[in-house]
């Protein structure tokens, strides 16, 4: 059997990244994030890798734009306010269709905040990266392991599609210990990509790598093309988890940590008496649209759990297309859930 | 099998070291496990505690509402959590920093003067292995000496001068629960 190692989630997202084939890291400290950021700085260089710390959270996001332009496998992670901060960069980077990874350790907001748990960056991370049309791919782990597999995944999705790819969690799966199973770490293809830019001997046409389009016709057409990857992305990419047993009577969706506490929460129901489906969605953007509308049709009610207010059920609804009703609990600021409060209120709906 | 346990303290007694090293004896025990921590972001005096919880299956929330287990560092964790502890619940107390007299009588108590027990052994600062000693003992959820071991993995070589002063605390912690439960 593989050797478990006990790791918090930032030491996963950070090892995770690094057997994925990350080798170059922008960033700024900021909690409950900075062991990332500390992981990388030591072991990025011993294995030809470059760590950087920025001066700025707006100078990370830069430089991550410029080491992806030349082709280069980079990653830069922060917690709420420094994901803001990059927000303009981040729509360049899907401008110039560079691919890059992500993680937001989301933390209490909005504002500074504080360095408690939140799920309120869910619209940050989905709907967000800027002005302009374009989206992250967002996928939500919802334990080490699972930091660890999807960061070192991201790595090559963001190289298909071209475009950054978020990874959501928040201050509980940051700084949680888990046993986690580690791979071989793995070299980045040695090969650039063809729209890479850097010196190059062999007479090719010049790469561009540019986000400014003054043809109105042009921009669209980068737009349209954008928009097909994720298309593509959408059939591809699409994630999720499924829970409970038995026929249900309450659909339950939430994601990430929220997933985690909503797992034994239906287990409470079940004794209850109330048979409960769960949905984890892992993919956020693409979201897993067709599997909440096919369980939807068959249960009374749908319940959504997440740390904000409610932006996730946003998309449930969108997804439940109104065929029963969608009913939302949640804390916010910093404030967590427990299974015995969200086992309540299922009992209290059914 | 599940076992939760809550624990909550001052920054600086070891809250957070006590639940990473009974974590990483579980894992050497085969089983599965979470641990997370919540702390104020004081360096030091503010208040820290952490959730672990310990299954031979799927581990499921590792955010517990009502534990089935708490070790109280001092008066104001049990003021502020011991309400939540699950009935029938194993609560272990450091009686040199908090009074023994708990408003709960449906929950097994374990008062262990961990802080006074601790500096007897070697260093008042293992307060949190005498409890945790206590805990493991009256528990089971893992055997002592899987704990004591795990002392080497969990604290960085320069500390493991104090493993002796540790393991002495984590045995008397263990030795005393069990005369007080007998």
């Amino acid at each position: 059997m593989p050797k478990r190692q006990l790791i918090t989630g930032n030491e996963a997202a950070a090892e995770g990244a690094i057997a994925g084939g990350c080798r170059y890291f922008f960033g700024y400290p900021i909690t409950p994030q900075n062991k990332i950021p500390e992981y990388m700085s030591e072991h990025l260089p011993p294995i030809g890798g470059v760590y950087v710390q920025a001066e700025s959270e707006v100078a990370a996001i830069n430089m991550l734009y410029g080491a992806a332009s030349t082709g280069a496998w980079a990653m830069t992670t922060s917690s709420s306010p420094g994901i803001s901060l990059m927000q303009e960069g981040l729509s360049y980077m899907i401008g110039a269709e560079l691919p890059c990874v992500l993680v937001d350790m989301v933390r209490g907001g909005p504002g500074l905040g504080n360095i408690a748990p939140a799920q309120s960056d869910y619209w940050l991370a989905t709907r967000g990266a800027g002005h302009g049309d374009g989206r992250c791919l967002t996928f939500a782990p919802a334990s080490v392991q699972e930091i660890y597999d999807l960061t070192g995944e991201a790595f090559p999705i963001a190289q298909k599609y071209r475009n950054p790819v978020m990874i959501l969690a928040d201050a509980v799966l940051a700084g949680m210990r888990e046993p986690c199973v580690l791979r071989e770490r793995r070299d980045p293809p040695e090969e650039k990509p063809p729209w890479a830019v850097g010196g190059d001997q062999t007479g090719r046409q010049r790469n561009i790598v540019n986000s400014l389009w003054t043809d109105p016709l042009v921009m669209e057409e980068v737009n349209l093309r954008i928009q097909r990857r994720y298309q593509q992305a959408a059939q591809n990419e699409l994630r999720w988890t499924e829970h409970g047993a038995g026929k249900p009577e309450i659909l339950v969706c939430a994601y990430g940590v929220s997933a985690r506490i909503c797992q034994t929460a239906i287990e409470h129901a079940a004794e209850a008496g109330v048979a409960c489906r769960l949905i984890r969605p892992i993919s956020l953007f693409p979201f897993p649209s067709q599997i909440i509308a096919h369980w939807a049709q068959k249960v009374k009610k749908v319940l959504v759990v997440e740390l904000s207010l409610g932006q996730f059920i946003e998309d449930v609804r969108l997804a439940v297309e109104g065929v029963c009703p969608v009913e939302f609990f949640g804390r916010t600021g910093g404030m967590l859930v427990t299974p015995e409060e969200v086992a309540e209120r299922i009992v209290a709906m059914a | 099998m599940r076992q939760e346990v809550f624990m909550a303290g001052m920054g600086g007694q070891g809250v957070l070291l006590a639940g990473q090293l009974l974590a990483q004896a579980a894992l050497e025990a085969g089983l599965e496990l979470s641990w997370f921590p919540l702390y104020s972001p004081e360096v030091r005096g503010g208040r820290a505690t952490c959730t672990l919880v310990i299954a031979d299956g799927e581990v499921g929330s590792p955010v517990v509402g009502r534990p089935q287990g708490m070790i109280l560092m001092d008066g104001i964790a049990v003021a502020n959590h011991l309400g939540r502890i699950h009935s029938n619940g194993l609560a272990v107390i450091n009686t040199s920093l908090a009074s023994g007299e708990v408003n709960r009588d449906d929950i097994k108590l374990v008062a262990i003067a961990g802080t006074d027990i601790a500096a007897q052994v070697g260093s008042e600062r293992a307060a949190n292995m005498a409890l945790l000693g206590a805990y493991v003992q009256v528990s089971g959820v893992v055997e002592l000496r899987v704990v004591e071991q795990a002392l080497y993995r969990v604290l960085p070589k320069r500390h493991h001068d104090y493993i002796p002063t540790n393991i002495a605390a984590l045995q008397r912690g263990a030795q005393l629960a069990e005369e007080q439960l007998r």
